[in-house]
């Protein structure tokens, strides 16, 4: 299909030409580029220690740092960060306050960005973690969002004062797609089974069309099991018996409550790390999108979560090695170490952990020792 | 003038303008006509003794367990007089789905109905019959409150909280277009008329009910015009009520705190589909649809309680059924009539049969019947007289 591709000259051609699993080109002399936006609340503290923890292991990744003030009303400042992702094709960010007390023509900055990135996967594993503590045990699901359309559409108006309507776009190019990308996503990953979550009994014809879409591309996987489920009853099923669900596939608004409640079950926000897939860009985030206004600058966020997002940035941009050992160490501090912040039960700081973190990959990693 | 006088004046006045039909003996109606503000859980005055109440047994276990709770009101000498209809519907003149006029002149008069689950036939041509009762009596609110059960272990305990679910707009509109072949557009409604009534009924069931706090749950930083009009109109209702503290939060950040700690929410008012969705969580909370109550609160007073459950039909007529779900909603229903004595004690006989664990149908953990459940729940209702 032919897409719109406006840096045609410098990266157009090489981008074109390349497959879904090739790294993007920002790459020089070994060291890859990669857009920082530190967003609000604990996101700038955290991204910090990200990058404390990257100095620490000499991962071979420059931050290009681009801040968005959520208070200013122009889109300037989201525009240049849309631009700095098409530079270096990846980008680490953190949650922009989205004041909703502020007029309807002061779009979410967060959306923005997505829809101009056309990042529409969004993709999050939710997996019970070794060492924290959680009323269900063996959850292990991956979620897949549609993350550019339905009702996040922003398209409201006021024909009658006193009414309002916004509108919920489902489109069959889009639905397709994320189909394909669940269904070729669970291949990937040996999964058993798709389900697709829906309110197809109530919105006929909108989630009829994401269903039927759904229904099309897994007569193409027949190795792959797909069934669906209603919304409510989704939620019922994952708070009594989520060990049921493989992986999930889903509209926009759905998979906001679905995503949130499946991170709930499995330890909280501060656990689960997010990533936005477009056909060109990647940009990583934590996966329930917390500003965290009440517990910022107070060394008590669990950094987790985008740590793990940061591991992911890495697994996209082939570091692989980098980002399993950073991984162990995290986990390891999880669950030997049990070094755990507030949100899960502990005492320690964010500090803490993160040093914590950096004394067992000083332990177990030879790239360190070796280059110190 | 005098009293008398005035009052035969006022109701003549309404005879004349179709608002009040002579032989109904509903002394609120004149009051509410009047503009007094009445709150929907007062408790009713009935001369007789008698309050007459509509029941809709339903499809499926519907009937089953609608004698059920027959039988333990009967056993609680609760003073209701059962009217049964049927609400299969049938066309009406001019081409348009109704439910029996039977049903709906009794409703009328009772304006209190029990409903058991009703099954939705597919390509039977009409709309669901949960959608016609629906539309018929403006039932705008859905009230579903979720309390652990001590019997029935889940993850969860302590559950407390209320999900007040605005019920006739919002995403379930029904306005849907294919714009062009492959792009389909569902229009969500939110109108500050339904918007304010919800939030007046979830303020007043908050004071009437004891509860601490209401919190409005929205996306107003998406959907910044609908979900921003709901909530200006939750806070401008919540000034008139400052016993009851008013808090708001984003929907994703409900879900989360949910699952992680239900005992931080107390009284939930959203616009339907959160609702939706939201109820169905807290359902599942608890124990799931079987064990839930939920009532639907109309325009006119009128008040309909029923099991969300669907009607099971494997194991219809079996007497495997369980009533909890009905006979949980009958007792919101006779709170929401002001019969608090009788409620509590069927409510506590509910509870102690299934704490006791010793008579449980097959969906508790169980093995008995529905009629030895009934049974036991009658039984200790007697022993408590």
């Amino acid at each position: 299909m032919c897409e719109l591709n406006i840096w045609g000259g410098v990266g157009g051609a090489e981008l074109r030409g390349k497959r879904s699993v090739s790294p993007p080109p920002a790459k020089y002399g070994g060291r890859h580029t990669v857009t920082l936006i530190p967003g609000d609340g604990i996101g700038p503290e955290l991204l910090n220690h990200v990058r404390e923890l990257f100095r620490f292991c000499c991962v071979p990744v420059d931050f290009e740092v681009v801040t968005v003030d959520s208070s200013v009303v122009s889109e300037d400042e989201i525009n240049n960060a849309v631009t700095a992702i098409r530079r270096n094709g990846v980008a680490l960010k953190g949650n922009i306050e989205t004041n909703h007390n502020l007029p309807p023509s002061h779009k979410s900055r967060n959306n923005l960005l997505r829809t101009s990135l056309d990042l529409y996967a969004n993709v999050m594993h939710c997996q019970t973690l070794p060492g924290v503590q959680t009323r269900h045990k063996d959850i292990d699901i991956i979620i897949i969002r549609e993350n550019t359309e339905g009702e996040y559409s922003s398209l409201e108006h006021e024909n009658v004062p006193g009414v309002v309507e916004s509108l919920k776009i489902i489109t069959r190019v889009n639905s397709l797609r994320i189909a394909e990308y669940a269904f070729k996503l669970a291949r990937e990953k040996g999964r058993r089974r798709v389900t697709a979550v829906h309110k197809a009994n109530i919105m006929k014809l909108g989630d009829g069309l994401f269903l039927q879409c759904c229904k099309e591309v897994a007569a193409g996987y027949p190795d792959i099991a797909f069934d669906n489920m209603i919304v409510d009853n989704t939620t019922m099923q994952l708070v009594s018996k989520p060990q049921q669900f493989d992986v999930m596939v889903m509209p926009n608004l759905y998979g906001n409550v679905v995503s949130n409640v499946c991170a709930g079950l499995v330890g909280g926000p501060g656990l689960v790390p997010g990533a936005n897939y477009g056909k060109n860009y990647a940009v990583f985030e934590t996966a329930t999108r917390n500003t965290g206004k009440s517990i910022a600058n107070k060394n008590v966020a669990n950094p987790t979560a985008t740590l793990l997002a940061s591991c992911l940035m890495l697994d996209h941009l082939g570091l692989v090695d980098y980002a399993s050992m950073i991984r162990k160490a995290i986990f390891k501090t999880l669950s030997e170490t049990r070094l755990h912040t507030a949100d899960i039960g502990g005492l320690a700081t964010t500090s803490e952990v993160v040093q914590s973190i950096m004394r067992e990959v000083q332990k177990t990693g030879p790239l360190t020792s070796e280059y110190i | 003038m005098a009293g008398n006088a005035w009052r035969s004046t006022i109701l003549k006045l309404l005879e004349r303008y179709g608002a009040w039909i002579t032989g109904q003996r509903k002394p609120e109606e004149v009051s509410r006509v009047m503009g007094a503000v009445k709150s929907q859980t007062q408790p009713r005055t009935f001369s007789r003794g008698m309050q007459t109440v509509t029941i809709i047994p339903g499809d499926g276990i519907g009937p089953e367990i609608s004698s059920a709770v027959i039988k333990i009101f009967e056993a609680a000498k609760v003073p209701i007089q059962w009217e049964e209809r049927n609400v299969t519907a049938i066309k009406g003149p001019g081409g348009k789905w109704m439910i029996p006029p039977e049903a709906k002149e009794s409703m009328d008069k009772s304006k209190i109905g029990l409903k058991g689950p009703l099954k939705t036939p597919i390509a039977a041509g009409h709309p669901s019959m949960n959608l016609l009762l629906r539309k018929t009596f403006d039932l705008y609110a859905n009230v579903r409150p979720c309390v652990s059960i001590e019997g029935y272990k889940t993850p969860y305990t302590d559950v407390d909280l209320v999900t007040i679910r605005e019920n006739t707009e919002g995403e379930y509109s029904g306005i849907e277009h294919v714009i062009v072949d492959g792009v389909v557009q569902s229009i969500k409604l939110i109108t500050e008329d339904a918007s304010r009534r919800i939030a007046e009924y979830a303020f007043e069931y908050a004071r009437n009910n004891q509860r601490a706090s209401v919190t409005a749950v929205h996306k107003a930083n998406i959907m910044r015009m609908s979900d921003g009009l709901f909530l200006r109109k939750c806070r401008e209702v919540a000034e008139n009520f400052k016993d009851v503290k008013f808090t708001e939060m984003y929907l994703d950040t409900v879900c989360l705190n949910m699952v992680q700690d239900p005992t931080k929410f107390d009284v939930l008012v959203m616009p339907n589909l959160y609702g939706d969705i939201l109820s169905d969580l807290c359902a599942g909370l608890i124990g799931g649809l079987g064990v839930t109550p939920s009532g639907n609160i109309g325009a006119n007073g009128v008040a309909i309680f029923e099991s969300v459950h669907g009607t099971a039909p494997d194991i219809a007529g079996k007497d495997m059924a369980n009533p909890t779900a009905l006979l949980l909603s009958a007792v919101m229903m006779l709170r929401h009539m002001g019969l608090h004595g009788h409620a509590k004690k069927i409510e506590t006989a509910c509870f102690d049969t299934i704490r006791d664990k010793k008579v449980l149908t097959k969906d508790l953990g169980g093995n008995s019947k529905c009629s030895e459940f009934t049974a036991e729940i009658c039984r200790r209702v007697q022993d408590m007289e």
